[in-house]
This record gives structure tokens, sequence and C-alpha cells, in this order.
């Protein structure tokens, strides 16, 4: 039982033989998949929002078609399925170019595919935010002759912001902790990263709740960011009740 | 594409929806018990109850069901063991399963958000109809049961719909620990004929059934009681 007599604070140092280092770079890594995600997120929302709301028949009913399977579809098989269909499809793609089969870094598929995912949810939150504008408001800059780009640079944006941040929020939250899906395809992030050090160390209780901790103090932190940045973009607007 | 699996692997895959199916059940029923506890002990607790309850909820919310999940299969499953005469008792058939593990971090992570949901529900009942109700002199027993919880169920209804719909899409992560649930069928059916898409797609058509079905019953529940709009 000599293990026993280890500290707990030994196993969870930062460095070798303590796991402390492995779980923090596995948390920063979730934060780096979380938020290129995120960011391929927005844009694919951006675009399908824009889309849907152009009124394009063809385009609409393929972007309803995007939003509606991948919210209806458990994430886990998602992400597991356009894990190799993505990395399948791209090397039959080259194949058929007859250019040498890749291997797909295990940090882009990761956030190709959650972005992907988070991009249909992305479109329904924008679109929303962009519906709750007053019409008026568009109408007067196109009245004003602005272009389409600076229409959205400077109405758009800065209108649909305050409506979209808290279900962006949300949608940040969900993918902070989405991203521990990753772990079942082999990508090394925190919820991997956890299940290596107990399994070495049989202290599996120890590691998971303190990487239980870890996700939670990713939370609380982006919580006040965004309450912060929510403070920004609403300033100059009467306060939520 | 080629479904000819399907006629050697049928049996299998309705385990596998049955035991999707009753941890969704298990856990929705279990969950929303805890939760109206956890509900009430963040709208009418005292200090300390508030304040348990606000932990709980942050807790199970702010990290991944995934590491809950783990924490509890391979942590708390690593130590029960030590507990003297578990080995012996009548539970450790059950005990020693995934499937337990995996209904119980399910229920404590739905009790957390349906506790989050049955809050603003609660707070969200008129306050007139509890002033009229304790003017008839009810108990504050009576008051909850007859009044306050269910006026928050129906406001809720539509919320708790998509809850469960969202607990219906965790479900998958109970094969993590062993459970033979509907998604472990479709990867097991992967590793046995190297189809990789097929499963996958059947399993889907089942979820998006089975969520077809939770929105009909919801929808038939909230039609019960007319709604002035």
């Amino acid at each position: 039982m000599a293990t026993t007599q280890q500290g707990i604070l030994d196993l969870l140092s930062p460095y070798p033989p303590g796991w402390g280092g492995v779980l923090l770079a596995g948390a920063v890594s979730t934060v780096a998949i979380s938020a290129c995600a995120f960011a391929v997120g927005v844009l694919l929302g951006t675009g399908g929002a824009l889309g849907k709301l152009s009124g394009n028949r063809v385009l609409r009913l393929l972007l309803d078609l995007y939003t509606t399977v991948i919210r209806a579809v458990p994430e886990l098989i998602l992400i597991v399925g356009l894990y190799y269909a993505g990395t399948d499809g791209l090397n039959r793609l080259l194949a058929a170019l007859e250019l040498p089969p890749i291997d797909v870094n295990g940090f882009v598929a990761a956030v190709a595919v959650l972005g992907f995912v988070q991009g249909a949810y992305m479109t329904e939150v924008l679109r929303g935010a962009i519906l709750a504008i007053p019409t008026g408001q568009i109408e007067a800059a196109k009245a004003f002759g602005m272009r389409p780009a600076l229409r959205f640079r400077r109405v758009l944006l800065p209108a649909l912001l305050p409506n979209a941040l808290p279900g962006l929020a949300n949608l940040w939250m969900s993918i902070t902790k989405d991203s521990a899906l990753v772990a079942v395809v082999g990508y090394q992030e925190l919820a991997l990263a956890t299940r290596l050090a107990g399994a070495s160390t049989k202290h599996y209780f120890v590691f998971f709740l303190a990487s239980a901790f870890l996700y939670l103090a990713i939370t609380l932190v982006s919580n006040v960011a965004f309450k912060l940045i929510e403070g920004r973009v609403r300033r100059g607007q009467p306060r939520l009740a | 594409m080629s479904f000819t699996w399907i006629s050697s692997y049928w049996p299998l895959l309705l385990t596998g929806a049955w035991q999707t199916v009753s941890l969704l059940v298990i856990s929705v029923a279990f969950g929303f018990v805890i939760a109206v506890g956890l509900a009430f002990a963040q709208v009418s607790g005292g200090r300390l109850t508030r304040l348990l309850a606000r932990g709980y909820c942050t807790f199970f919310r702010g990290t991944p069901l995934l590491i809950q999940l783990w924490l509890l299969y391979y942590g708390v499953g690593s130590l029960l063991p030590m507990v003297p005469g578990i080995r012996q008792s009548l539970f450790w058939p059950i005990l020693r399963e995934g499937f337990f593990f995996a209904a119980v971090s399910f229920t404590l992570n739905y009790a957390a958000y349906e506790a989050e949901v049955l809050r603003g529900a609660l707070l969200a009942v008129p306050k007139g109809e509890l002033e009229a109700g304790q003017a008839f002199g009810l108990s504050p027993w009576k008051l909850i049961r007859r009044i306050w919880l269910p006026r928050a169920i129906r406001i809720a209804l539509p919320t708790i719909a998509g809850e469960i719909v969202m607990q219906l899409k965790a479900t998958p992560l109970a094969f993590t620990v062993t459970v033979m649930d509907l998604y472990a069928v479709a990867s097991k059916v992967r590793q046995d004929t190297l189809l990789v898409y097929e499963p996958l797609l059947v399993v889907t058509l089942f979820y998006l059934a089975l969520t077809a079905v939770i929105a009909r019953v919801f929808r038939g529940l909230e039609a019960q009681v007319p709604v002035r709009r």
C-alpha cells in the first residue's frame, strides 16, 4: 500500500511524477479546441443565419436540413460519425485527385467536427437575434445607401449582439463540455488526459474530481467574462429587470 | 450501403433500444423528483439549503456529463469494493454494472438542469394565486401540492420537453462504461462487419423517432390545459 502513503498533492503536482502538468495541458487543449470550434461555429452560424433570412428557397431548405438534423442527433453520434466520415471522405477525395492520403491532425478534425455542430445551433441563435432587430433600423440603413457589408458592420452587428450574447454564452458553455466527447475518438484533451492519469496511478477518484473542478473553473471564468462583454455591448441600453 | 446485417442483429438492436429507453426513463423520473426538492430549496429554503442547492446545480451544470460519469464509474466504482461486506450484499450484482453508474450519473445530472428550469417556473407563478391559496387557509404543504407545483410544472412543460430530448441525446455516453445501449450496438456492428455509416444511420433514425414521440406526448400534455393567449 505504498501508493496510499503518497499524498494527493504529490499526485497533482505539476512536475513529473505528479500528473498536474498533464491535466493542465489537457485543460489548455480543451480551451483551445473549444475556442477554435466556437470561432468556426460563429462563422458558419453567421453564414447560416444570413442564408436562412436571404429568402433563397433552395438555400433555406438546405440550411433547414442542416440545423434540424444536427440538432436532433446525439452529439456523440455526430462527433464519431463526422470524425470517421470527414477523414474518410477527405482521403477518398484525395485519392480521386490522385494525391497521396494524409493523416488528419486530431486537433483539426476535432475543431472541424465540433465547429460544424456548433454552427447549426449558432445559426438558430443568430437568426433569432437578427429577427429581433426592428426592421426600421435596417431600412434606414438601406435608405442611407449603405452597402450590405457596411450595413452588417455598422447596424446589424451592434444591434444583434445584445440579443445574441446570452445564446452565444450558452453555446460556449456547452462546447467546453461537449469537447470532452472528442476523448471518445482518442484526441487527448482534459477528459482523456484524466483517464490516462487515473489509469496509470489507479487514483481515478482524485483525478476525475480534479478535472471536474478544472472544467468548473473554465465555466465560472467564462461566466464572468461573458457578463463583462454583455455589459459592454449593452452600454447605452436600459437595464433589464 | 448494405443493410443485410439487420436481419442477424435485430435482437441486439432491440435490447439496445430497451437499455437506452430505460436509462432515459430512470434518469428523468428520479431526476425530476430530486429537481423538485432542489428547486424548492433554492426558492424558499433557508440560507444553508439555498447555498447547497445552488452549489449542486453549479457543479453538475458546470462539468461535462462524461467526466461525471467517469468520476462515478472509475472513481467511486474503484472505491466501492473497499466498503466491508458489500460484495456479499444483495445489491452487489447491480452495483458492479456499468448501467447502475450510468443511471445514477444521468439522474444527478438531469436533476441539476431540471432544477434550474423548475426554479424559474416556481418564480413565474403569479403571486396572487399563492396569496389566494393562503387566504383560503391552505397549509404550506397543501399550497405547494395543489397550486404552486402544478402551476409551475404547467409553465415549465415546453422547457421540460426540451430537457428530456437533451437527456435522450446524452444517453449514448453510457457506452463508454460498457452499457450495451443502442449506440454501443452500433459500434459493435461496426467492429463485426466493418460497416461505419449504416449502423449509425439506423441508430440515428431510432433517436429521431424517439424525439418525435417525446415532442408529440408533450404537445398532448400541453393541450390538456386551455391557455388564453
